[in-house]
């Protein structure tokens, strides 16, 4: 009466008894984690000054969101919405040039051979290890030197710079553009740089889009470069003028509902913009570990 | 198989025929090797300059200063200077505990997401991920208010409860959580990803052979994926080295957390607070120099174990 169902029965019925709540559970609990404050954020920018440092709860005869988004339209003439404008001009056109640049050379990279090609892309990929902040002292001074320091080409050009993003593009172009393709173009009599125009880039452009995501974040959280380069706060990105208001709070506890405020409206570009393009960052992350 | 034969054949063929014509690779390396060496190479080469020379004032002050060749001495004063080296051991502390518990952490949920008890998958990945779309610095700020007691319900709430919760006395487990917050999810992300590539033959295998969830966690799926291992474990040590916006952020708010905290905040108000550049740029080579000597060393050992592995699989 050996019953050949056995086996397999336990299989399946082990996991189910060991934690299927479990696991859930802690899926929950670590959720709650990463999602509460930005929850205690969402809240604490309808809070006035007051409730804000006492730590009262929100109820609605508390809600001041709508003065705290006037107060920051009326703060230095909404110099708040002139780092926004900034911010989206440093990480959107950053970001969109430096995605170019990026598949520009990872395409060929993977298209074409030239001598000394594999050592040149071992360069990249050391300079990917490179910490970015070692760099940005030397930058200064030598953006001091040109003339280019406090401007907007002193955070702006070097923003175009990012190894794995050539990394990733190289990947990408492995997988999207069939050799064939460019084949067939190339018979047809299109030239080369035509081809990479009409055909590879089109072809990748779901990693062109993963690319600029993860430069645009990366351009929009960047803290250290502004704030070494920059001294002029009409040039600040929105990062850099919330680090600067919060140093007034000590003083002046009116800025706290400002930062916070003005927190809650830097971080929705992003949160918008990683739940649209789920399945970009997704590709680039898995493209990455799978190496 | 056949798709693979397929895809290197023909590259393989495409890569001869286009052999010979240098100009489109050229023109499109062009952009982002020039940007490259402008704002990689060049600045390198200028800090380990920079780092052999002192600025001295002449006489009172006027007439500016002058450079003056200083050799190494930059580094010696770097390296035996107090609030330099205590940022260094202030640096290890941070990476022996938040490396471990991040990259653990990561690693935990992502195999718990990767089981087949798991629900709302897209939800959960998406929802851990988050954190990731904030700011560094506006993550710093938040957690700066929970951890004030006062404004953070977090803290009245433990207060409350009778236990006295003083994160901000704590700047090494308030830093590390800052950057937990902030990492883990995208590393979750990485992980899973790695965990969803091994294929499904293999663990119905160790399935068959009667290992249970544990067992397949352990044997089977985290030594499948030790290549993601390494690059989140060398990516997260390269960041970490480069620690800034946190506990410059805390600086002020606590206590404990000085203006030379960690090597790059030495590094910052050398340069900027004293206008020492000889020593900022030398204490900024040093620490590339260490970056550099890790990820060696990570690089090595992890080629060396996964070269044992294919020898004994072969």
């Amino acid at each position: 009466m050996k019953s050949p169902t056995r086996p397999r029965q336990s299989v399946r019925r082990r996991p189910w008894t060991l934690s299927k709540t479990a696991v859930n559970g802690a899926l929950v609990l670590a959720t709650v984690y990463t999602l509460l404050p930005l929850g205690w954020l969402l809240t604490a920018a309808a809070k006035n000054t007051g409730d804000l440092l006492v730590g009262n709860t929100l109820t609605p005869d508390r809600w001041h969101l709508g003065e705290n988004l006037q107060h920051l339209v009326a703060t230095n003439d909404g110099i708040y919405f002139r780092w926004y404008l900034n911010s989206l001009l440093y990480a959107g056109l950053g970001a969109l040039l430096c995605a170019f640049v990026c598949v520009c050379a990872g395409y060929a990279f993977e298209v074409y051979a030239f001598r000394g090609k594999e050592k040149l892309f071992g360069l990249v990929l050391v300079g990917v290890l490179v910490p970015t902040t070692a760099t940005a002292l030397p930058m200064y001074l030598l953006a001091s030197e040109i003339g280019i320091v406090n401007t907007f080409w002193a955070v702006f050009l070097p923003s175009l710079v990012f190894p794995f993003g050539v990394y990733l593009s190289r990947v990408f172009c492995a997988g999207y553009i069939p050799g064939e393709v460019l084949e067939a173009a190339r018979m047809d009599g299109a030239g080369e740089l035509r081809t990479f125009w009409s055909i590879g880039l089109k072809m990748v452009m779901p990693g062109f889009v993963t690319v600029f995501l993860f430069q645009f974040t990366a351009i929009w959280n960047n803290f250290f470069l502004p704030l070494v380069m920059l001294s002029d706060n009409r040039l600040f990105p929105v990062s850099l003028g919330l680090y600067s208001w919060n140093t007034e709070t000590h003083a002046f506890p009116e800025y706290y509902p400002l930062v916070v405020t003005g927190s809650l409206l830097a971080v929705l570009p992003l949160v918008i913009a990683f739940v649209a393009l789920q399945r970009h960052w997704k590709a680039g992350l898995t493209a990455g570990s799978v190496k | 198989m056949t798709r693979h034969i397929l895809r290197t054949t023909s590259s393989r063929a495409v890569t001869v025929r286009r052999r010979g014509r240098s100009g489109a690779p050229a023109v499109l390396l062009a952009p982002f090797l020039i940007l490259f060496t402008a704002c990689t190479l060049i600045p390198i080469g200028y800090a380990v300059y920079l780092s052999l020379f002192s600025e001295r004032r002449s006489g009172l002050g006027f007439g500016g200063s002058t450079s003056v060749f200083t050799g190494l001495g930059n580094y010696t004063r770097a390296l035996t200077d107090h609030a330099f080296l205590d940022g260094f051991a202030n640096i290890a502390q941070y990476c022996l505990v938040y490396i471990p518990v991040m990259v653990g952490f990561s690693l935990l949920l992502a195999l718990l997401l990767d089981s087949t008890l798991a629900r709302a998958r897209r939800f959960f990945q998406l929802a851990l991920f988050m954190p990731h779309a904030v700011p560094g610095i506006i993550a710093a700020l938040i957690w700066m208010y929970l951890y004030t007691p006062g404004i953070s319900p977090v803290i009245d709430a433990l207060n409350a409860a009778g236990t006295q919760a003083d994160i901000l006395g704590h700047p090494l487990a308030a830093v590390v959580n800052i950057a937990a917050w902030e990492w883990t999810g995208y590393n979750m992300v990485i992980f899973y990803a790695a965990l969803q590539a091994i294929p499904r033959e293999v663990l119905e295998a160790a399935v068959v052979d009667g290992a249970g969830p544990l067992r397949t966690a352990f044997s089977v799926k985290i030594p499948l994926i030790r290549a993601s291992l390494t690059m989140v474990g060398l990516f997260t040590m390269i960041g970490s080295l480069q620690l800034f916006t946190e506990p410059m952020i805390l600086h002020g708010t606590a206590p404990g957390v000085t203006s030379a905290w960690t090597p790059n905040m030495y590094a910052y108000t050398a340069a900027f607070e004293r206008g020492d550049y000889g020593l900022a740029a030398a204490s900024s080579v040093l620490l590339a120099v260490v970056a550099a000597a890790l990820s060696l060393i990570v690089t090595r050992i992890s080629r060396s174990r996964s070269d044992r592995r294919t020898e004994v699989t072969r």
